[in-house]
């Protein structure tokens, strides 16, 4: 028996089809992923089953049923009473898709009521039961305080709840785990896996990580540009890809089990020796430490990993080598000359202005530095733009002429520009889909090679800063936990953060995911 | 330790976010404010003495002898220096002060904003005679417009892009557009002279007859909110225009909420804040700032006096004055800043 069947589904806005004549079906308490990169169309179908798209625009044909209802003919009642009662939906950023304003028991509450007859008092029962049923703890005084007093894996847990509390047949997973840190997104698929054991219902989990889909559902579909490139077993698909899509997508996700190529001992001198680097932000009694007494040494010609999860003091110790910040306490000493740093940052949209040319961005540090002589900087920056593999003659196009990885390239030109001895990168590549990331990684480490500059690669996926760097150090809370070659660390991590990192990293492979699944559940506690 | 310490902190801080700390927020709040409504009278004191004029002459008259001036002058003290001049007035409002009016001795208790030069009469009864009449107009028109503006501002967002609610927009915009003066005049002359459901407005104490003072100020607060509450309907609008297209809109209607509860309940609610943040400005303002309405409608408020004063250089009724529109504006913004806290629980007052 079907729970979703989907036959030639098509969305289209304005102009682009986002959706292209795509077929799929989902029984009854099985799990499917939806697996694409940005542009794929796989939130579109999530969105579709819904019915959202209803009222907005978007064209959509093709028949779709979902738990007995067909979405396209259903009236927009029906559809409501479809809508969070039989077909419940978690979405990405749970800080946003919850109301701040209300208490989050009561939202749950407020969903459940819409379904049911339930009153009052029922309702917030059956609410304060689904955030226990989740994993929170305590959960009848945390179901009165407000999303923003919840954690970030708390508020994903509170959004499943609210999907479970009409005991839905079918959970529609967008992006459930994107912007939670490794550790909690294994904690919540693991807690989605158990709720799918206990209640039979269905999954649809659309994800733009292969290692997440490997993790959670029984089949999968491949999505490229609105089509279906690939679909089949979990299994086979990431075993033996058919197609060469799907071939080129598991290719580059960065694994941290893969062997990494060789790379030649450090000889450069020393660049940078921090000592007891510390960082306070907030006076009094609302001070707090983000970087507490981290000591490095950083050589030319080496790259540095610095990783950790959301709040661990990464980004902060890296302004701090930078010069943007100054620490609290400790010295930042350097050899007899000053070395030249730049920074290239997370976002590539954000960091560039909008309102200028690309080419005047790039130029700005040389301008900075004295240079003044309009046909010499053109030049210059022409020479930058090759060297990161854009055309010189995009010197004045805007920023949002390019796709992100051709920014983050833009941005990386510009870091170069001033020739720096070091270069900081903030999670340079973690806005970016897996094929492009792999691209500016290659660029990054091309890049370094040739000028022989020291590297700081700051980020908080574990198997993206091994393929980089040469030697890592694992920040927790402001400390460095474990610092040591990419070896050490990876190969033999000796401190228990490390190894519970790195536990909870996605595996391609499904059958270790579930060996690592069970380990997980004897060895941490529900939340 | 350390880890544990910093963790546990934030939890005790975040149980009651709004209101943690709240004496400690009124505390400063009131020292801010008594510096504002200090720096309001020094800059009073200042104009009146760098603008010309010989106040002595305008308040004795155009036909008094220079010999009469003098005396005048002498009485009110207005050969002190400046600076003499304020140190008394802020002391009266502290100690309380004596006048002599001449032919006797008048005691002004404190708080003493002085007498007024004209009448003689002592400031803080002249005020405590005219803040009801403006307080009752302020208050009275802050519930109907808000009533009617937020009112609008829901329906405008809710019927948005169709016929009716441009038709909304329209009215409310046209509301705006007419001075009070024609607003409240058409409304009176038909609704009190041709229709006469309602008495020509005359202002009764809400103490002697509730009942007469709410229907003698019904015209006056209608024709008030009429004008602000086209104001308020856009900001609503607004506001939840904004608040429809954030995440957690999206969240309930996938969750099959009604267009009117996610309207009602999670879009209005995120429109609230500027809403009070506007209210309580104009809320304020409204005591020095009802003139027209005051004038139009024949209340003997504080806008009405202040304007007569400052024609007469009546310096300690202006001062008085002023001061006490300052405070309501600090209050008011003072109140609303404690309802943001209550309304969005992220806030936290500082």
């Amino acid at each position: 028996m079907s729970l979703v069947e989907v036959h030639g589904l098509t969305v289209e806005y304005d102009t682009t089809r986002a959706v292209d004549d795509l077929s799929f079906s989902l029984n009854k308490g099985a799990a499917l992923g939806l697996v694409g990169e940005s542009g794929s169309g796989k939130s579109t179908v999530a969105a579709a089953l819904l019915g959202l798209h209803r009222g907005t625009g978007a064209r959509v044909t093709g028949s779709l049923l979902v738990a007995g209802t067909d979405v396209q003919r259903a009236t927009d009642e029906e559809l409501r009473g479809l809508r969070g009662a039989r077909a419940a939906m978690v979405f990405q950023d749970p800080l946003s898709s919850l109301d701040p304003y209300y208490a989050v028991g009561n939202q749950i509450a407020e969903v459940y009521r819409r379904h049911t007859r339930a009153g009052r008092r029922a309702a917030r029962e059956r609410a304060l039961q689904v955030l226990d049923q989740v994993g929170i703890p305590d959960a009848a005084r945390r179901a009165r305080m407000r999303p923003h007093e919840f954690s970030g894996g708390m508020r994903q847990r509170a959004l499943i709840a609210m999907a479970m509390a009409c005991e839905p047949e079918l959970l529609i997973a967008d992006e459930p785990t994107t912007a939670l840190d490794v550790t909690v997104q294994a904690q919540i698929l693991d807690l989605l896996h158990s709720l799918r054991e206990d209640t039979g219902m269905g999954l649809l989990l659309v994800t733009h990580d292969v290692g997440v889909a490997a993790e959670s559902v029984d089949d999968v579909l491949v999505m490229r540009s609105g089509r279906a490139v690939e679909r089949g077993p979990i299994n086979t698909v990431l075993r033996t890809p058919a197609e060469s899509y799907t071939r080129e997508l598991l290719g580059a996700v960065p694994r941290v089990d893969a062997p990494t190529a060789p790379r030649a001992a450090i000889t450069g001198d020393a660049l940078l020796t921090a000592t007891g680097l510390r960082r306070d932000f907030g006076r009094g009694r609302r001070s707090v430490t983000a970087v507490d007494g981290v000591s490095l040494t950083l050589h030319r010609g080496e790259t540095l990993g610095i990783v950790g999860e959301s709040g661990s003091g990464k980004t902060t110790l890296g302004r701090m080598l930078v010069g943007l910040l100054g620490p609290t306490a400790g010295t930042l000493a350097h050899g007899a000359e000053r070395p030249r740093v730049q920074m290239v940052f997370q976002d590539p949209v954000a960091s560039l202005n909008p309102r200028r040319s690309i080419g005047e961005s790039i130029a700005d540090p040389l301008r900075a530095q004295g240079e003044r002589e309009g046909a010499r900087l053109r030049a210059r920056v022409g020479d930058l733009l090759q060297r990161v593999g854009l055309d010189p003659a995009h010197y004045d196009r805007y920023p949002h002429e390019f796709s992100g990885g051709q920014r983050q390239r833009v941005g990386i030109a510009r870091a170069l520009a001033p020739s720096p001895d070091l270069i900081v990168c903030d999670e340079p590549v973690s806005s970016l889909d897996v094929t492009t990331q792999a691209q500016v990684i290659a660029l990054l480490a091309e890049i370094q090679q040739d000028l022989g500059l020291a590297l700081v690669f700051i980020a908080h996926d574990l198997a993206v800063v091994r393929q980089v760097s040469d030697r890592v150090a694992v920040m927790k809370e402001g400390s460095v936990v474990e610092y040591g070659t990419v070896e050490e660390v990876y190969g033999a991590p000796r401190d228990p953060y490390t190894q519970r990192l790195l536990a909870a990293v996605p595996t391609l492979d499904p059958v270790v995911a579930t060996e690592r699944r069970t380990a997980r559940r004897a060895l941490t506690p529900t939340w | 330790m350390s880890t544990l310490t910093l963790r546990r902190r934030p939890l005790v801080l975040r149980r009651l976010p709004g209101l943690q700390g709240l004496g400690g927020f009124l505390l400063r709040r009131m020292v801010s404010a008594v510096a504002t409504l200090l720096a309001i009278t020094v800059i009073v004191y200042a104009v009146f003495y760098i603008v010309p004029g010989n106040v002595a002459q305008i308040t004795c008259g155009e036909r008094c002898s220079p010999a009469q001036v003098h005396q005048v002058a002498a009485q009110l003290h207005l050969d002190d220096p400046v600076y003499q001049r304020y140190w008394d007035f802020l002391r009266g409002i502290v100690a309380g002060r004596s006048f002599s009016t001449g032919t006797s001795i008048e005691h002004c208790a404190a708080p003493c904003l002085g007498l007024s030069y004209r009448s003689d009469q002592q400031v803080t009864e002249l005020i405590t005679a005219k803040l009801p009449v403006t307080g009752s107009l302020a208050l009275g028109s802050l519930v109907i417009y808000l009533l009617l503006g937020v009112g609008t501002g829901l329906l405008a967002a809710w019927r948005r892009g169709r016929v009716s609610e441009r038709l909304l927009t329209g009215l409310t915009l046209a509301g705006t557009a007419t001075p009070v003066f024609v607003i409240g005049l058409l409304l009176m002359i038909v609704v009190c002279g041709q229709l006469q459901w309602l008495p020509f407005p005359q202002y009764v104490p809400l103490t002697e007859d509730p009942e007469q003072w709410a229907w003698n100020l019904l015209l006056p607060w209608t024709s008030l909110a009429l004008i602000e509450a086209a104001k308020y309907a856009r900001v609503t609008r607004a506001a939840i225009l904004e608040t429809l297209a954030e995440d957690h809109v999206r969240t309930f209607r996938a969750y099959g909420l009604s267009e009117r509860s996610v309207l009602g309940r999670h879009a209005l609610r995120g429109a609230l804040a500027p809403v009070i943040a506007l209210a309580a400005n104009d809320f304020g303002s409204m005591f020095g700032g009802a003139v027209l309405t005051e004038t139009l409608f024949g209340l003997p408020g504080i806008g009405q006096a202040l304007v007569s004063a400052v024609n007469v250089a009546d310096l300690p009724v202006v001062v008085g004055m002023v001061l006490v529109t300052g405070f309501f504006v600090v209050l008011a913004n003072l109140v609303a800043d404690v309802l943001y806290a209550v309304a969005d629980r992220r806030v936290v007052l500082v």
